[in-house]
């Protein structure tokens, strides 16, 4: 373990043991150009063969798929708001498909704007859930990235309750899968990233929304992003998950914005839990001292 | 789904901040904060686990205690507490190791904790420390077994295995706390909001609880003429778990009200007036057969609320996006963000 194993920026596969790792992989999912059309979603599915979410209309907008969950590796948020403060849409440069030009005054339109937002596993410098796997299911990749074996999980749920994002969970459905009962996520398709191929999210994108490279030049490339935006007048535009410094030690899977990260469903500081470890062990062991100590004394001057 | 069926369903990011949920309809005691979610759905996922892992909290407690009780009854001559300790070591593990085995999402594959040794998780570090007592503790009952059997047949290994009581109830002793302590450790170590911001004091809680509910074990079932340190450990175990219980209140923050609400609220209430009782009846009728037994059981049933109550409330935080975004959201707004410091 090197001094910031646990908490403060580093190159987690070098730091996780690998003498040759190419260079960290990961995600820049940029929600200012996300359409909500959920290609992520479906790609995603298709290549990982993820079974079935519950299907349910919960009255939450054009979200269908809840969260990110066992069977859910990437997830569309879809948040609608008055647009604060109202201002004309972006123009993508989208083929001029649906209803021909409207006659309303732009000033007579609803006051309304969508933020929508591919979610997906973060891929943290720090990973909880990986720290805390008691079988080493949960490794790290030479990608950096963050990936469970299947075949060595037994499902005891420790990861679940130790991510600060709620990514991870324990398969429960459907009835006869075989991964039912242990833990699954988003690999960023380690299976491709090994081939020389970029996540199936990524290659499905229509928008370039989610963006697939090296970590470091994505990290440029959203401060770039930020900047632009923010020239253009987009002050809510902000970056989550790139700062090294973080809370997880930044993540390998990071994000613009356009409101607070608890609007999208994200913390807004997140930590990684075993930062505090040593001084949980620290209690733990005093504790249990004052235990022995405690039972020695209970026989002290006693005979029967 | 892990939608909280009593979360009231919010449009998310809408300018109108969503209030916070006061869930349960107990008694509000904070105002309630503003806080904005995602159609007021949780953001951490609570631990996927049954109520085995509050009841293995309790059953590992008993565990650890009742060895280090045995231990300090074999040394001080005390037949009729050793024994007690030693059964009451042996079915607590038993118990445990169902437990813990059910709870997994695939039992058939437990023995996969064994692979690797890894400090970073309690979890594997608690395998090791089970791993490690477990047997010590299983050999000091058999051999208190052993003892019970008549005398002709008490040859060849039958006779090592009372030879090595001792020895190993000893080291079963020694190797007890470490399992009274983790289980605080293993909660803790998680994103969800209630454990985690209660590390400090939850160990002591916990250690307060297994001495507690250990000495209750020992008081309902050692001759009361050989309980006098059951009784002490118990009463002892007891102050600090209700102290170090009220600290952990005041010191764990806006999580603290889950502790207070539902059915953790109850849970909680119900340990406290229990262990008070059970504690009170030891130090007042401990040499009366019949008030030991009804101090010793209020004192195991007080320790199992405790846990069931710490259980629930974890769960509850986490269900509950407002722990999870609050105390962050106040983080960030104070300027106080967790950064590196180098």
């Amino acid at each position: 373990m090197g001094r910031n194993s646990l908490f403060g920026p580093l190159d987690p596969a070098p730091d996780a043991g690998y003498t040759d790792a190419p260079k960290r992989k990961g995600f820049f999912t940029d929600t200012s150009v996300c359409i909500g059309c959920k290609a992520c979603e479906v790609a995603c599915k298709e290549w990982n063969d993820v079974p079935e979410n519950l299907f349910e209309m919960l009255g939450t907008s054009y979200d269908n798929s809840h969260s990110l969950n066992a069977n859910q590796w990437r997830h569309v948020a879809f948040v609608e708001r008055p647009a604060s403060p109202a201002r004309p849409a972006t123009d993508l440069g989208m083929p001029g498909v649906g209803a021909p030009p409207s006659d309303v005054p732009e000033d007579e339109k609803p006051d309304f704007q969508w933020l929508m937002s591919s979610d997906v596993c973060k891929h943290c410098t720090h990973a909880a859930c990986l720290d805390v796997c008691p079988t080493g299911s949960l490794f790290r990749s030479e990608f950096g990235t963050v990936v469970v074996q299947d075949d060595i999980c037994n499902g005891c749920g420790y990861c679940v309750a130790a991510c600060p994002y709620g990514v991870i969970d324990r398969r429960r459905g459907p009835e006869g899968d075989p991964k039912v009962g242990i833990a699954q996520k988003c690999t960023l398709c380690y299976d491709r990233l090994t081939d020389g191929q970029r996540p199936a999210c990524a290659a499905a994108c229509p928008t370039e929304s989610i963006q697939y490279g090296d970590v470091d030049e994505l990290r440029e490339r959203a401060t770039a992003r930020v900047e632009l935006l923010h020239e253009r007048g987009v002050m809510d535009a902000r970056l989550y998950g790139n700062d090294p410094d973080d809370g997880v030690g930044g993540t390998g899977a990071m994000f613009l914005l356009l409101d607070e990260p608890e609007v999208y469903g994200l913390p807004p500081d997140p930590v990684v839990t075993t930062k505090d470890l040593p001084q949980m062990f620290t209690r733990a062991g005093m504790a249990g001292t004052a235990l022995l100590i405690g039972a020695a004394l209970s026989f002290v001057r006693r005979r029967p | 789904m892990t939608e909280g069926s009593g979360t009231q369903v919010q449009h998310g990011g809408s300018p109108g901040r969503s209030r916070g949920s006061s869930r349960g309809g107990d008694r509000v005691m904070v105002p309630e904060a503003d806080f904005t979610s995602y159609y007021g759905r949780p953001i951490v996922k609570a631990a996927p686990w049954e109520h085995d892992i509050a009841y293995y909290l309790f059953t590992g407690g008993v565990a650890a205690g009742s060895s280090l009780l045995a231990g300090g009854a074999d040394l001080t001559d005390r037949p009729g507490l050793r024994r007690a300790g030693r059964m009451g070591s042996l079915v607590g593990l038993l118990l445990s190791v169902v437990a813990l085995v059910h709870d997994l999402g695939k039992p058939s594959r437990f023995l996969n904790m064994l692979r690797v040794v890894k400090l970073t998780s309690p979890m594997s570090v608690g395998t090791w420390i089970l791993s490690l007592h477990g047997p010590f503790a299983g050999l000091a009952a058999g051999a208190e077994l052993a003892g019970l059997l008549p005398t002709r047949w008490q040859r060849g290994p039958v006779r090592l295995l009372l030879r090595l009581g001792r020895p190993a109830g000893l080291v079963g002793a020694v190797t007890a706390p470490p399992v009274a302590a983790y289980t605080a450790v293993l909660l803790a170590d998680t994103a969800t909001p209630a454990w985690h911001s209660a590390y400090e004091e939850l160990p002591f809680v916990f250690c307060g609880s297994a001495a507690a509910a250990s000495g209750g074990w020992a008081m309902v079932t050692a001759p009361v003429a050989e309980a006098g340190p059951a009784r002490t450990f118990a009463v002892g175990g007891a102050a600090v778990e209700l102290l170090m219980a009220h600290r952990m209140e005041s010191s764990m923050g806006l999580s603290a009200e889950t502790l207070h609400t539902g059915s953790a609220g109850r849970w909680m209430r119900a340990s406290k007036v229990l262990t008070a009782a059970g504690a009170a009846g030891a130090l007042l009728g401990g040499r009366s057969r019949v008030l030991s037994v009804v101090s010793g059981t209020a004192l195991m049933a007080g320790s199992l609320c405790t846990r069931l109550g710490v259980y629930e409330a974890g769960m509850a935080s986490a269900r509950d996006p407002k722990y999870t975004v609050v105390p962050q959201r106040e983080r960030v707004e104070r300027g106080e963000q967790v950064r590196y410091q180098g």
